[in-house]
C-alpha cells in the first residue's frame, strides 16, 4: 500500500495520505486530478469496484468532502480518495461513465446535500424524498428537530430519559 | 402528476388506437362506504367469529420490523398453526401490519395497499415506531402518529417486539374482531376527508387519486 501511495503522489500531486490499516489508505486529491486518477487506479493498479461515494459536510470550512471508497479484489486492499469542493452552488464532475453505479450515489447526493453532477443519468429524479422543498436533508444547516417537530404530529406523552442516569437510578435507588 | 397517468393515445396489439385515461380508467372514483352490519346479531357474531379465524396477512414490510415475520412464517414459531397466514397481494389478504418506522415515501404505498385490501380489514401497529416515533422521533422523513394516517385496531409495543410478542397480539385480535370491536375499515370510511387531510400534510407530491381501488 506504501508503494502504491508514494508512488502516486507525485504524479498526480496528492496531498494528506493516511496509511489507516495496512489494507486501507486515504488520499486527497485536486478536482481536476480526479478523473485521471480513478482511471489509473482502475486500469493500472486492479481497483475495479466502487464501494461507495458519499459526502461530508464542512459547514465551518465552507466545504464539502466528496470520498470516493475503490476496491482491489485481487488484493484484498482499498483507497479512498477524498476531493473538497467549495460548498456553493456545490458542482462536481460525473463518475458515472467510469462505474455505471455511481449514477446512484450521484442522485442520492444530490437529493441529500444538494450537490450537482452535470451528465449524470436519472439525477434530478426523486430518490427517497418525494416533493422534497426544503434545504437538502444532510446538510448540516438544517435543523432536522425542528423540521420534525413542524411537519410530523408528536403523540403527548413521550418521555426521554438519559440512559445512563435512568439506569444508575433503577439500579442504585439510594445513590450510592 | 406523473407521466403514467396522464391522459394519452395508446396503439393496441390489434392496431387499433385508443384512449386511455388511467384517473378515471384504472382507479374507482368512489370513495370508501361503511359496512353495514349484517341483519342479525347472531348472524355477524358467526361473521365475526370466521373473520378471526382467517387472519391473512399482507406480505408488506415496511421498516425493520419485517425481519420478525420470517421467523414467525417459518417453522421455529409457525403462526400458521394460529389460521394466520402471509399473502402476496393486497387483493387477498385482510390484515395490514406496519411493521415498524414508516417514511414518508413508504406511507404512500402503505395508504396504496391499505385501500386495496376488501373489506373487512384490519391494521396492526408494530413496535414503538408506529406508536410514537420510536428512535426515529427526530427524523426529517418519517411519520410518528401512525392511527392519524390509517386506522389502527391493535398496537404491540416494543423495539422489536419478538415473535411471541405478535403471537399474543394476534389472540388479541381475535378476541378484538369476535367482540365487533375491530372497526377500522368503517372509521376510515366514515372519517375518510379527515384521514386524507392528514395523509397530504406529509405527502409533498401527492400524484395519485384519492381513493386508490
Amino acid at each position: 500500500m506504501r508503494e502504491l501511495l508514494e508512488s502516486l503522489t507525485t504524479p498526480y500531486s496528492l496531498t494528506d495520505p493516511v496509511e489507516q490499516r495496512p489494507d486501507l489508505a486515504f488520499v486527497t486529491a485536486g478536482r481536476g486530478q480526479l478523473r485521471p486518477l480513478l482511471m489509473h487506479l482502475r486500469d493500472k493498479e486492479g481497483f475495479t469496484h466502487l464501494v461507495i461515494l458519499t459526502a461530508v459536510d464542512w459547514l465551518e470550512e465552507g466545504e464539502f468532502q466528496l470520498t470516493y471508497l475503490l476496491s482491489d479484489r485481487t488484493h484484498g486492499r482499498d483507497i479512498g480518495v477524498r476531493v473538497m469542493i467549495p460548498r456553493d452552488e456545490a458542482t462536481m464532475e460525473s463518475i458515472h461513465d467510469i462505474w455505471p453505479t455511481a449514477a446512484t450515489y450521484q442522485r442520492e447526493l444530490r437529493e441529500m446535500f444538494g450537490i450537482d453532477f452535470p451528465g449524470s443519468t436519472r439525477l434530478n429524479e426523486d430518490f427517497i424524498l418525494e416533493g422534497w422543498a426544503d434545504i437538502p436533508p444532510y446538510r448540516r444547516d438544517f435543523d432536522t428537530l425542528k423540521y420534525a417537530d413542524e411537519t410530523y404530529k408528536q403523540r403527548p406523552g413521550r418521555e426521554t430519559r438519559d440512559p445512563a442516569q435512568h439506569m444508575k437510578e433503577q439500579l442504585y435507588p439510594d445513590g450510592k | 402528476m406523473k407521466e403514467e397517468l396522464e391522459k394519452r393515445i395508446v396503439k393496441g396489439p390489434d392496431g387499433i388506437e385508443f384512449e386511455v385515461e388511467p384517473l378515471r380508467d384504472y382507479y374507482c372514483e368512489a370513495a370508501p362506504t361503511v359496512m353495514p352490519q349484517a341483519y342479525s346479531k347472531i348472524i355477524e357474531g358467526f361473521f365475526n367469529w370466521a373473520r378471526a379465524e382467517s387472519l391473512w396477512i399482507l406480505g408488506f414490510g415496511t421498516g425493520c420490523g419485517a425481519i420478525e415475520m420470517r421467523p414467525l412464517m417459518t417453522p421455529r414459531f409457525d403462526a400458521y398453526r394460529y389460521g394466520v397466514q402471509w399473502r402476496p397481494t393486497p387483493r387477498q389478504s385482510n390484515l395490514f401490519i406496519i411493521s415498524g418506522y414508516l417514511s414518508v415515501k413508504t406511507l404512500k404505498r402503505a395508504i396504496r395497499s391499505y385501500e386495496q385490501m376488501q373489506n373487512p380489514k384490519y391494521v396492526i401497529g408494530l413496535g414503538s415506531c408506529t406508536i410514537n416515533g420510536g428512535m426515529y422521533w427526530d427524523s426529517y422523513n418519517t411519520i410518528k402518529c401512525l392511527d392519524d394516517y390509517l386506522p389502527v385496531d391493535l398496537y404491540i409495543a416494543g423495539c422489536m417486539p419478538r415473535p411471541e410478542a405478535l403471537l399474543a397480539g394476534f389472540e388479541e385480535l381475535k378476541k378484538l374482531i369476535r367482540a365487533g370491536k375491530a372497526e377500522g375499515a368503517n372509521q376510515y370510511a366514515e372519517n375518510f376527508e379527515w384521514y386524507k387531510a392528514n395523509q397530504k400534510k406529509v405527502i409533498l407530491d401527492w400524484d395519485m387519486p384519492d381513493y386508490n381501488w
